[in-house]
């Protein structure tokens, strides 16, 4: 499932597939079930850093936003 | 026809006064059948004592998180397990975002806090702001941070910001229930010395706290007491971690009844969509909602969460015949 966000872009809100952890609820990506997060991250940003589950700060901009994890960088829609 | 529509139709349509609280109620009321016909009647009340321009406005949240306030429907709160952590954002990304904001066409780009109210620290950095954007892009600066005291309500005239944003977000009777850091009679003060300042008064709230019908239409007339220049109306998006995080969204055919009702106590208010509003009405009721009494919008992202990209707003109101409020209108 894609969306579109008011980047613009189209994103893939998977939260955090791909990664060892949602980036939305922090919990691990593998486990569980994560639907209810990807159909939030249409209008949402990520909010843990998906590679250590840090929480990572976020600004959300007009037409995007900016996630960075002190661990593993810079993120952004 | 309902006799609180034909009341509604010859009180605020033709003669232009709001309805009092009970007759807010009996709008809220309405049953289903008549909700297309009362959304008629609130575009038309709208169309007559505001004109078909829609208002444009863009928000960016200038300092993030870290609240030491406790209404329980915000992610910022320091005090809840939410996951957002405070971040302030610079003054060229400040800039940039206005810029963006102008873009689109919008006249209006509010700055916001998360802050009980604000220190020396925001105000200076609310100042560098402002100079900064109004030296760079052609737009109207709003404000929102928290309660003021009457010398940073100087303070801000002085920096050139027209309008100000305070939300009192539910009525006075239910307001506890919401937040117990501060109360709902502080924020009326603020509200009170930002009006006497001669700044634009923005004050508007969130439907969907838990709020009964009753207090709904409490509300509606509590901010038609204030008058307000502008009713930003939310509808509560719950948030993970927050206190109201397992909330019900608002029905959509609730939603709708609540713009129309806020419109007919309110007829010459910038009644504005905000935040809630893509969870709880989707595409179709935005659209409804603007042929019912809506005529302003947000645009794009909100504070902490994603909204409608600006376009998708701005081809629905070319499609409505609705213009954009041009900057010259404003000033």
């Amino acid at each position: 499932m894609t969306a579109v966000v008011a980047s613009g872009e189209r994103v893939d809100p998977t939260g955090g597939a791909g990664g060892v952890w949602c980036d939305r609820c922090g919990a691990a990506a593998a486990e569980g079930e994560h639907a209810a997060c990807r159909a939030a991250r249409v209008l949402e940003p990520p909010r843990y850093c998906p590679d250590c589950r840090r929480r990572m700060t976020v600004q959300v901009v007009p037409t995007g936003w900016t996630a960075t994890c002190v661990e593993h960088g810079v993120r952004h829609s | 026809m309902s006799e609180i529509l034909d009341r509604a139709r010859a009180q605020v349509l033709a003669a232009g006064v709001g309805l009092d609280e009970e007759g807010v109620l009996a709008l809220l009321r309405l049953p289903d059948e008549d909700l297309p016909e009362l959304l008629q009647l609130a575009h038309e009340v709208r169309m007559r004592w505001c004109g078909p321009e829609v208002e444009v406005e863009g928000i960016v949240s200038l300092k993030t998180g870290g609240c030491p306030e406790d209404c329980h429907f915000c992610s910022q709160s320091g005090l809840f397990t939410s996951p957002v952590r405070a971040v302030w954002l610079d003054i060229p990304s400040l800039v940039e975002a206005a810029k963006q904001t102008a873009a689109t066409g919008a006249t209006e780009f509010c700055i916001v806090a998360a802050v009980r109210g604000p220190d020396q620290r925001l105000m200076a950095q609310l100042r560098e702001g402002v100079a900064a954007i109004k030296a760079a892009v052609d737009i109207q600066v709003a404000a929102s941070l928290g309660m003021l005291t009457a010398e940073q309500v100087g303070e801000l005239v002085e920096m050139g910001v027209h309008r100000y944003n305070h939300n009192l977000e539910t009525c006075r009777s239910f307001f506890p229930n919401v937040v117990t850091t501060h109360s709902w009679e502080e924020r009326w003060g603020t509200l009170k010395m930002v009006r006497d300042s001669g700044m634009e008064v923005c004050c508007g709230g969130i439907l969907g706290l838990g709020e009964t019908v009753e207090q709904r239409a409490e509300f509606a007339v509590q901010l038609a007491e204030l008058d307000p220049h502008e009713v930003p109306l939310n509808f509560l998006n719950p948030r993970p971690g927050t206190p109201l995080g397992d909330r019900a969204v608002v029905d959509g055919k609730d939603a709708l009844r609540a713009i129309a009702a806020f419109r007919l106590a309110m007829p010459r208010t910038i009644l504005r969509y905000a935040g809630g509003r893509e969870i709880t009405l989707g595409d179709l009721g935005t659209r409804d909602g603007l042929l019912g009494g809506i005529n302003a919008v947000i645009v794009g992202n909100y504070l902490t969460t994603l909204g409608r990209p600006a376009t998708a707003d701005l081809e629905l109101l070319a499609e409505l015949k609705m213009p954009v409020k041009a900057l010259s209108a404003t000033l």
